[in-house]
């Protein structure tokens, strides 16, 4: 166990890691995923996670999907063993976003999930560049 | 090279997950006159059997109807009879003696998929297919299924490549001085549960005329935080309007009430005056505005208390490029 090592993670392994149930019926135990990100706002995962990242969320409406299909997030875990509504995995399996639950909380699973080698794919707000259209 | 192997592995079973799907559906749209062999090879009822063998034997075939000579279907057979009377040593007897006469049927008009369940409880090879007069028109094997459904398949593909091609040429093929596809959407306030759809609908629509998966990134962001600025925020909803021309998409939110107070208020990050309840939901972070200005290349908000506001956005497609190529310099 390396703290910071970066290994390929794939979607089966991440269920593992985090002890969780597949919601969805569109799901690919091989698809990788670069990195990790955990947010209850949405306008912070909008703004803040990278393409490819899973998203750790305790907020479980269809808003998550639609955020996840905005923002190329690869999966979705919903953390506190959070049962969705079903407008929710329908809305995952219509747009084939991976909708996964956790019986773990969010603290924890960052955290297994950052030992196993997934990398953060949250960037500092404050990095971005004004863009200068004031 | 592992990885690469179940990639390729995942790559396939995915297909082949939709095109069973597909293949379902086809089974059950595409008529057995579609797949049938209408050019039969049929015999009398008094041909001999060692005729029979002659026949298969050029012909490559493994079945054949037998037809009274006024057209009527009276039997079929099949390389198994065949066995069966060579067993016998019996090539001299005449067809009738060594043919199935227990028939099942099916209807030209009748979906693939009838013949498919025809063939799985009969354990047949082939199947006569009869008119709604009682008669024989063509014969069908599994064989012509599997051919069927395969062009079908790729008619589909092909079908479905010519439209992204289209979609994405859309505006090589049109000539004017200026082309441009506008989109509009109502958005109701207070929707939360359908909010995002027209965000999601509009992203598609941008991967479809291939713009990169950045720019539909950014777009989508933008655009989806200004739908639910309309959905948490107006007291009558609003319209998203997205112009898309070869440099540029332009993106116009505007609603008709309340209107922003303090437009410098709003801007300043973390500020805003959603409720609890949209708070509870996940959203009203005061976030919105910021992410717009940082997905987009130019960004106006204008308001008049009591009347209404209009967000405009702008993305710049040529500057794309550029812009990458600037990002990655510095990082």
């Amino acid at each position: 166990m390396i703290l910071g090592l970066q290994v390929k993670m794939i979607l089966g392994d991440l269920v593992k890691i985090v002890g969780g149930t597949v919601l969805t019926v569109s799901f690919d135990e091989n698809e990788v995923v670069l990195g990790g990100c955990g947010a209850d706002l949405m306008s912070d995962v909008l703004a803040s996670i990278e393409p490819g990242a899973v998203l750790l969320t305790g907020l479980c409406n269809p808003q998550v999907i639609r955020t996840a299909q905005m923002a190329d997030v690869a999966a979705v875990v919903l953390v506190r063993g959070k049962k969705p509504p079903q407008s929710t995995i329908d809305l995952a399996n219509l747009e084939k976003i991976p909708l996964i639950t956790s019986p773990l909380g969010m603290f924890e699973l960052c955290g297994r999930l950052y030992v196993a080698g997934l990398p953060s794919l949250e960037k500092s707000v404050a990095d971005h560049p004004e863009c200068g259209c004031e | 090279m592992a990885v690469n192997n179940s990639q390729r592995n995942r790559i396939i079973s995915d297909q082949e997950a939709e095109n069973i799907s597909r293949l379902e559906e086809l089974a059950y749209e595409i008529k057995v006159s579609e797949v049938m062999t209408s050019k039969l090879i049929s015999f009398s009822p008094d041909t001999k059997m060692k005729e029979v063998l002659e026949v298969f034997r050029q012909k490559r075939i493994s079945g054949a109807p037998i037809v009274s000579s006024q057209g009527d279907l009276i039997g079929l057979i099949s390389m198994e009879d065949l066995i069966r009377c060579l067993t016998d040593s019996d090539l001299n007897a005449k067809i009738d003696k060594y043919m199935t006469t227990k028939l099942i049927t099916i209807l030209p008009t009748d979906p693939v998929i009838e013949a498919s369940k025809k063939f799985v409880s009969t354990n047949f090879g082939r199947l006569p297919i009869i008119d709604k007069d009682q008669r024989l028109v063509g014969m069908i094997t599994k064989g012509d299924i599997n051919r069927g459904l395969l062009r079908a398949l790729e008619t589909d593909y092909q079908e479905e490549e010519i439209r992204k091609y289209r979609a994405s040429h859309l505006f090589e093929d049109i000539e004017s001085d200026r082309s441009s596809l506008i989109l509009r959407y109502q958005i109701q306030q207070d929707d939360f549960e359908d909010g995002g759809r027209a965000s999601s609908n509009i992203k598609r629509a941008l991967i479809r005329l291939g713009a990169s998966k950045q720019i539909a990134r950014r777009c989508g962001i933008a655009i989806y935080e200004a739908e639910m600025n309309l959905i948490i925020h107006t007291t009558e909803g609003g319209v998203l309007r997205v112009e898309i021309e070869p440099h540029q998409i332009t993106i116009d939110a505007y609603d008709y009430g309340p209107g922003i107070k303090d437009i410098d208020l709003a801007m300043k990050p973390g500020y805003s005056t959603a409720s609890d309840a949209i708070r509870e939901m996940g959203f009203g972070a005061g976030m919105g505005l910021i992410n717009i200005s940082r997905c987009v290349d130019q960004m106006k908000l204008e308001s008049i208390w009591g009347k209404g506001s209009r967000l405009k956005m702008r993305l710049f497609l040529d500057s794309e490029y550029n812009k990458d190529r600037l990002e990655n310099q510095t990082s």
